[in-house]
């Protein structure tokens, strides 16, 4: 919407990566813009998930280069922490520390990689569980909490570590149903804040609300690029077009 | 198998009224009886302080040597595959003998029992501690490495607050049932003499002629040892149980 003429941030260039045989990304190459939301869509196994933790190093990619805010990724420990500090990531499984309480999971990181004292962390901390309306969770235990409230702990978990860059891998695909919005609540909030975000996600509701670009993915390749509006209502690609009539039924 | 236990205390109990048995040895209703049941428990403090301080040094050692098992490097997993295999292949007794006759050769270095002793039990145990170590932490999920990454913690900070102390809880049955092995295993460090049960019991036989009785009670010494020791590793495993995931 805004910021269409910001710099990109994200500029992956032919970027490939096999596991063993199969190859899950196909010289994918993809700009993201500072302050733009992407939603990656696509069927399973398409690489969607392997291109964003390609973004941060989760995967190491074999050929092609991604740059992140300036960085070149490569395998030195300085691009890693670069990398590290820059780009938050929430996960499908949540993947809380759960013998850590809501606060200690969330001042770990402050503490530890930025050197905040305890009450700086802590301040911190209250703030973003505020952000993600669970302020009163703060001394419990992940499996204390439900679904959706230890998502919304891994989100400000991220937060914390004042990233530049939100990455989101299917962050309500675990989730009972009658959770999914309250986690997709606080990523619109997010995105009206102009973080710049990807997720890969199939909520659509959402991805019309604050997407300013959709990729779809399909077979380790970008298949189809496209504003929003142009993307739902007439997508090029065959592909895409059976992909959208299969997960919006309704 | 339950019947058994009382069935061989009933045996043990009646045949001790047959001529077979001579429980005066130990009768502390006497005083030669006291002074003897006296000399063997005095020997709990080095098999406690043997045991104890050959643990900490195994636990510490079996991690060091773990760490490297799970490298993606191949020559430091060849490392810790090394150790471990050649390290277990040796025999308790006859590393205490190497320990304490030979080593000293080599080194120049005189080694008192004590730690003669140690040195060969932590040596021994610590390959099963970081074959241990290495299970537990590989049975933590991918994902607490993943969080530990986007946070930005470092691989010391991810092992020391994130993927041990997980880990830990999961194999404090295993460590425990290590520490049992260890309390049981320190008896052979008698054979270079130190003074510890066994040492205690088979001094006494040589002197008083009743080896029945003597071991006996040895036996129960051990018994009673580890029975406490199983009682406060299973109530430290419940108080730790209290913050398991999901």
């Amino acid at each position: 919407m805004q910021s269409t003429d910001s710099q990109a941030v994200i500029t992956m260039d032919r970027v490939s990566k096999h596991f063993g045989n199969f190859q899950a990304l196909k010289d994918v190459s993809l700009e993201v813009r500072s302050g733009e939301r992407v939603v990656i869509c696509g069927p399973s196994g398409s690489g969607k998930s392997t291109l964003i933790r390609c973004i941060n190093q989760l995967e190491k990619h074999e050929s092609g280069t991604i740059r992140v805010d300036g960085v070149e990724l490569d395998d030195t420990a300085q691009s890693l922490n670069a990398i590290r500090a820059k780009v938050g990531m929430v996960f499908q499984q949540f993947n809380l520390f759960p013998h850590l309480t809501v606060r200690e999971n969330l001042t770990i990181g402050p503490m530890r990689a930025r050197n905040l004292s305890k009450a700086d962390a802590d301040i911190l901390a209250l703030q973003y569980l505020d952000r993600v309306r669970i302020p009163e969770q703060a001394d419990k235990y992940p499996r204390q909490l439900s679904g959706g409230q230890q998502q919304r702990v891994a989100i400000a978990r991220s937060l914390c570590m004042e990233p530049s860059i939100m990455l989101f891998d299917e962050p309500t695909s675990a989730l009972d149903p009658e959770m999914i919005n309250e986690v997709l609540d606080v990523m619109v909030e997010l995105a009206g804040s102009g973080m710049t975000m990807i997720c890969v996600t199939h909520e659509m509701g959402f991805a019309r609300k604050v997407a300013d670009t959709m990729v779809f993915m399909d077979h380790g390749e970008i298949v189809e690029k496209s504003e929003p509006g142009k993307f739902f209502k007439s997508p090029e690609s065959h592909r895409c077009q059976e992909f959208l009539q299969k997960i919006l039924h309704h | 198998m339950k019947k058994a236990i009382p069935l061989a205390l009933i045996t043990l109990f009646l045949s001790g009224c047959s001529d077979k048995w001579g429980w005066y040895v130990v009768d502390p209703t006497t005083k030669s009886g006291w002074t003897n049941l006296q000399f063997l428990f005095s020997g709990l403090y080095y098999t406690v302080l043997l045991s104890l301080t050959a643990i900490i040094i195994s636990v510490i050692v079996g991690l060091l040597i773990a760490l490297p098992g799970l490298s993606d490097n191949k020559y430091l997993r060849a490392f810790n595959r090394t150790y471990v295999e050649l390290v277990r292949a040796v025999p308790i007794l006859v590393l205490i003998l190497w320990v304490y006759y030979g080593l000293p050769q080599i080194s120049g270095i005189a080694i008192s029992v004590f730690w003669a002793g140690v040195i060969a039990l932590a040596l021994s145990d610590s390959a099963f501690q970081a074959e241990i170590f290495r299970a537990g932490i590989q049975s933590i999920d991918k994902g607490q490495y993943e969080a530990s990454h986007t946070v930005s913690l470092n691989y010391v900070d991810t092992m020391r607050f994130i993927i041990l102390p997980q880990a830990i809880k999961r194999i404090l049955p295993a460590l425990g049932n290590q520490l049992v092995y260890m309390l049981k295993m320190s008896s052979l460090v008698s054979v270079i003499g130190m003074q510890e049960l066994t040492r205690k019991a088979n001094e006494l036989v040589v002197t008083e002629y009743r080896p029945l009785e003597i071991y006996t009670i040895l036996l129960l010494e051990y018994l009673a040892l580890i029975l406490v020791v199983s009682y406060f590793v299973r109530r430290l495993e419940k108080s730790m149980r209290t913050d398991e995931r999901n």
